[in-house]
């Protein structure tokens, strides 16, 4: 099921909106196709990302994968319980598997991503 | 044909099953002005020959020479059963164990080897090994500059002068500045140290006991680098550390050095072993394969390449260091080698050099002209200060054979009449006063 | 279950015998002050020697090895490894020569048999490859690659060229963006086409002035020979950019292929896989980089000579030299290895080497492809790439069809590499394998094709009779455990 109040990018991201603020995350294609989570680096608060940036990288076994910031903005938070538990990602990737919360996003952005319909679309075309 | 299996027959039928006519055509793609027709080297030899022809090249080098040369590269014993173990062919003609089931033997090997380094250093974790010792200490200001943000490093000129170059050739085309903190055959100089260690400073780099021979501990330098947010890099001489306090008692942040003395012979300059050990925050950032302890189905322990999300068949261009083949069978040559010497021996055998090279010093400094360098202790090498250019006093001593020491003149400016002398436990009560005895004639 | 050594420790035992002083030694009082010296002594274990034997041995049982096992993994080049090499690697007057010795004054005649060894097998490789000189520095053949990118960056930054990109076929090993990524450079990667070679369109449009060198590995990663190779050169040549050859593959070409005739200017060949060196369970290998001469003024110093008077010499004023990249001349003990390897196949027998590994890699190719994808139908070079996807579509993808490998004493192929190919099998059977021993490999490939077939749940249980089972690399990675 992919969430309908959320935004998608072609790179398998999630954002959630609240006016300018945003939370990150990565979606349940993306976590299963990595595999078991083993680790997460997250960013520093206060790092600045544009869209298209890489904010964090998940590690799995056998892979290592940028998150890639869906909007450009500034990190506010970050999801700490991932250091003791990453496999949150696997297990929840819309919930408690979040990564970041940005702040003074860059809402212009929105036009180059993908609603939920758009997104499962995509999923089956590829 | 040497090594091919496959006979004519053979290949007839092969050729058959996949075809084509003649071989030619399965190198076709091969543009017709980079065809070789033929080599332009000799027929290949019988093994008799070959043999021969190495064994005769062999002699003509002077390996008999009586050994005071050191330099960070040392005569030590190597016992035997080193080479008969480290010789089988499950462990030499093995691949990268990439297929843990089929390598627990060379996985449970380098796993030991890595709590080996962390025993004799006092560290967390260790890498499954670098190339050598100057790669290694490359390795070290990388994951410095990495894990502080930070470009400039400061460098002890007591440190390994190829090191020191080797530093120097693999950052020419990075943002990283290396300053020099000008050490003579002493201790560290804390005040310039202090002086020049900032808010900009990623790390300092150490070594122990460093290229004159002189012994340290960095205790208070690594604490004044750990107040400005820098790390401390210590480059160290593993059998020194049968006796000496360890880098990691002394609050090193990565610890790196030449693991040639555990095992491995000189060999003309290599294969060599570079070891690594860091703090456990560190291991992410640490370059090099680790291996790492876990179960298999049935609750079994079993050993794997582990952490490999850092290196670069995973990361590629963002991998913490490009290193895939690294050092492995030097690293089981050294663990054999510790696990021989065992607890008792390794402060053995770092007795048995420290003691000799103190009778060594007594026996030189009783020829007329030469004083030993007393600015700070040493343990198995020190400087001589002779009353004529080091340089001649080696060739003369080559021609009385022996290799007798090293002329810092070479890498240290103003220094032409020092040599430096190295002592292990192979060198006999003999040996030494027949060097002495050497000395004292050609001066 | 395993011991680690450390848990067979007892409190006393020793092996070490090691010389004693004698009394005069032992009299002369130590001059460290006691606070140079560790707290307590290392916590080594305390074995006799044949303990420490027995566990060694008991290790050596749980590997497999080439002398011992089928072992085709691709881009390794797991060949025979020849005992004379050992031998030669063996002799005292190499083994026990001290690398400082040339750096005293007429230090280099103390070494000339050293110093022969080097030069002659830098001759060999140049011809072996058509480059005009090498250097033997480099420790691995990553090693070999930074040293051939720093080599590139001295050239261009010796004609004030700003260069900052490096073009990397996707399909390339990860040591190569790696490799460029640390000497400073931006990686561009170009994908694979359809026929398997590099996408000439995405390559030419990514080429500028602003690309430092191109890097490709011939035959690629999927065994295939880089048909436009002279396309690829001249556009690189167009830009001034520098076109760098990846040996790996080099044992499909020996003796067959001139390469700097194809259009490179800088090559790094692995001695631990072309030249037959032993792989070490991970090393040492030798990774010597030989270039064309408008490359030789940045070679890393120091340089074997040879002089009018048949003498050896080190020769180190080079001011363009890019200084040291090894501590000495190299890997010594894995070039000797080399050049005894070299000495032993001759003119001959290295283009034997060639064909026998082509004639080997099509030989399973082809009766392979029935019972397994082959995604790119077109005649290989000395490796094969084949597809697991058929047997995926079952729930058996490559890793299970190792693990079955495994199961049979064969050592697996390489898997999923190249990542362009899904459920990738990369086999490599190299020269020294016979057909009798590639017909039992094909016949067991065979039946593992059956059994993924008719009964896909097996695979779940292999291998079972190895002394571990499948090991959980996800708890390896979450534990943490590094040392004893």
């Amino acid at each position: 099921m992919i969430p309908a109040d959320r935004y998608y990018t072609k790179d398998h991201e999630w954002v959630k909106l609240d006016g300018t603020a945003a939370i990150v995350g990565i979606t349940d294609h993306a976590q299963q196709a990595l595999g078991d989570v083993t680790f997460v680096e997250l960013p520093a608060v206060g790092k600045r990302v544009g869209a298209g940036e890489s904010v964090a990288v998940i590690e799995s076994v056998k892979a290592a994968s940028d998150v890639f910031s869906p909007l450009a903005g500034t990190v506010a938070a970050v999801n700490t319980a991932l250091s003791t538990t990453p496999e949150k990602v696997n297990e929840a990737p819309y919930d408690e598997g979040w990564i970041c919360r940005l702040k003074d996003c860059d809402l212009e952005g929105l036009k180059n991503l993908m609603n939920a319909e758009q997104y499962g679309r995509y999923l089956q075309e590829s | 044909m040497p090594f091919v299996a496959n006979t004519d027959a053979d290949r007839a039928q092969m050729l058959k099953v996949i075809g084509v006519q003649n071989v030619d055509e399965l190198f076709d793609d091969i543009p017709p002005e980079a065809r070789i027709q033929s080599l332009n080297l000799p027929e290949g030899l019988s093994e008799a020959e070959v043999y021969d022809h190495l064994h005769r090249l062999s002699h003509r080098n002077a390996h008999n020479l009586i050994c005071f040369l050191g330099g960070g590269f040392y005569d030590h014993f190597i016992p035997a059963c080193v080479d008969e173990l480290a010789g089988r062919a499950e462990f030499y003609t093995a691949y990268t164990p990439y297929q843990p089931e089929a390598s627990q033997g060379s996985l449970q090997a380098i796993f030991e080897y890595q709590s080996a380094i962390c025993r004799i250093t006092e560290m967390e974790v260790a890498n499954a090994s670098l190339y050598d010792g100057g790669t290694a200490l490359y390795e070290a200001a990388m994951m410095a500059l990495r894990i502080t943000g930070r470009r400039k490093i400061l460098l002890d000129s007591g440190v390994n002068p190829i090191y020191r170059n080797m530093l120097y050739c693999y950052t020419t085309n990075l943002a990283v500045a290396f300053e020099e903190i000008d050490t003579r055959h002493g201790q560290s100089d804390r005040s310039q140290i202090a002086a020049r260690l900032d808010d900009a400073t990623a790390a300092v780099i150490l070594q122990n006991p460093n290229f004159f021979g002189a012994v340290d501990d960095f205790t208070d330098i690594i604490a004044m680098a750990h107040e400005r947010g820098c790390l401390a890099i210590v480059s160290v001489y593993p059998i020194s550390l049968g006796l000496l306090k360890t880098p990691g008692s002394m609050g090193a942040d990565i610890v790196t050095g030449e693991g040639q003395s555990l095992g491995l012979p000189l060999s003309f300059g290599g294969p060599y072993l570079g070891f690594m050990a860091t703090r456990r925050e560190y291991v992410r950032k640490m370059p090099g394969r680790l291996v790492g302890l876990t179960v298999d189905a049935q609750g079994r322990r079993g050993f794997v390449l582990t952490l490999q999300a850092r290196e670069q068949h995973i990361r590629r261009e963002k991998a913490v260091s490009n290193i895939c083949s690294n050092e492995a069978l030097c690293a089981l040559r050294a663990l054999i080698y510790l696990a021989w010497l065992g607890r008792q021996g390794f402060r053995e055998v770092a007795s048995i050099c420290a003691q000799k090279a103190e009778y060594a010093k007594t026996r030189l400094s009783a020829v007329p002209g030469v004083t030993v360098l007393k600015t700070a202790p040493t343990f198995n090498e020190f400087t001589l200060e002779l009353p004529c250019s080091a340089v001649d006093v080696v060739s003369r001593l080559i021609d009385k054979g022996f290799a007798p020491g090293f002329p810092l003149g070479r890498y240290y400016r103003g220094m032409d009449n020092y040599l430096l002398v190295a002592v292990t436990e192979k060198r006999t009560r003999e040996e030494i006063g027949l060097f002495a005895e050497a000395l004292a004639g050609v001066l | 279950m395993s011991q680690l050594i450390f848990e067979k420790s007892v409190p006393g035992r020793r092996a070490a015998n090691l010389p004693r002083l004698t009394p005069a030694e032992r009299d002369v009082k130590l001059r460290i002050p006691k606070k140079y010296f560790r707290a307590t002594e290392a916590p080594l274990p305390e074995l006799s020697e044949l303990e420490v034997v027995r566990h060694f041995l008991s290790l050596s049982h749980k590997n497999f090895c080439v002398d011992g096992n089928f072992y085709p993994l691709g881009s390794c080049t797991m060949k025979y490894n020849a005992k004379v090499c050992e031998r030669v690697a063996a002799l005292d007057g190499f083994s026990a020569l001290h690398p400082l010795l040339p750096q005293l004054r007429g230090g280099g005649m103390l070494t000339q048999g050293a110093l022969q060894v080097l030069h002659e097998t830098e001759r060999m490789l140049c011809e072996i490859v058509g480059m005009d000189a090498f250097s033997l520095q480099p420790l691995a053949g990553a090693h070999g690659e930074l040293t051939g990118m720093m080599l590139i960056a001295a050239y261009h930054r010796d004609r004030g060229h700003r260069k900052t990109k490096v073009i990397i076929p996707e399909a390339a090993h990860g040591t190569n963006p790696s490799s460029a990524a640390i000497a400073g450079y931006t990686v561009i990667n170009i994908p694979t086409g359809a026929d398997g070679g590099l996408d000439m369109a995405a390559y030419e449009a990514a080429m500028d002035d602003g690309v430092a060198a191109v890097m490709l590995t011939c035959p690629n990663t999927l065994g295939l020979f880089e048909a436009k190779i002279r396309r690829i050169a001249d556009i690189a040549h167009d830009h001034d950019a520098l076109l760098y050859y990846d040996g790996a593959n080099l044992n499909a070409l020996l003796g067959r292929c001139r390469l700097g005739d194809l259009g490179f200017d800088v090559v790094h060949v692995n001695l631990h896989k072309t030249f037959g060196t032993p792989h070490g369970s991970g090393g040492p290998g030798a990774g010597p980089v030989g270039v064309k001469a408008t490359l030789i003024p940045y070679l890393p110093t120091s340089v074997v000579i040879k002089r009018d008077d048949g003498t050896y010499a080190l020769e180190y004023d080079r001011p363009k030299s890019i200084g040291y990249v090894a501590p000495f001349y190299g890997n010594f003990g894995v070039i000797l290895r080399a050049y005894a390897y070299l000495l032993l196949l001759g003119r001959t027998g290295l283009r034997r080497v060639s064909e026998n590994a082509v004639i080997n890699a099509n030989y399973v190719q082809t009766r392979l492809k029935a019972y397994y994808d082959l995604p790119y139908d077109r005649r290989c070079m000395h490796e094969c790439v084949l597809s697991a996807s058929r047997q995926a579509v079952r729930g058996v993808g490559a890793a299970d069809i190792a693990k079955a490998l495994i199961e049979h004493g064969i050592h697996p192929p390489t898997i999923y590499f190249p990542l362009v190919v899904k459920e990738a099998l990369m086999i490599e059977p190299t020269e020294t394998e016979s057909r009798q021993q590639l017909d039992r490999f094909i016949e067991v490939m065979i039946e593992i094709a059956e059994l993924a077939e008719k009964h896909p749940e097996q695979f779940q249980n292999l291998p079972r009779t190895t002394p571990v089972s499948r090991l959980d690399e996800v708890k390896a990675v979450r534990d943490t455990r590094f040392t004893a």
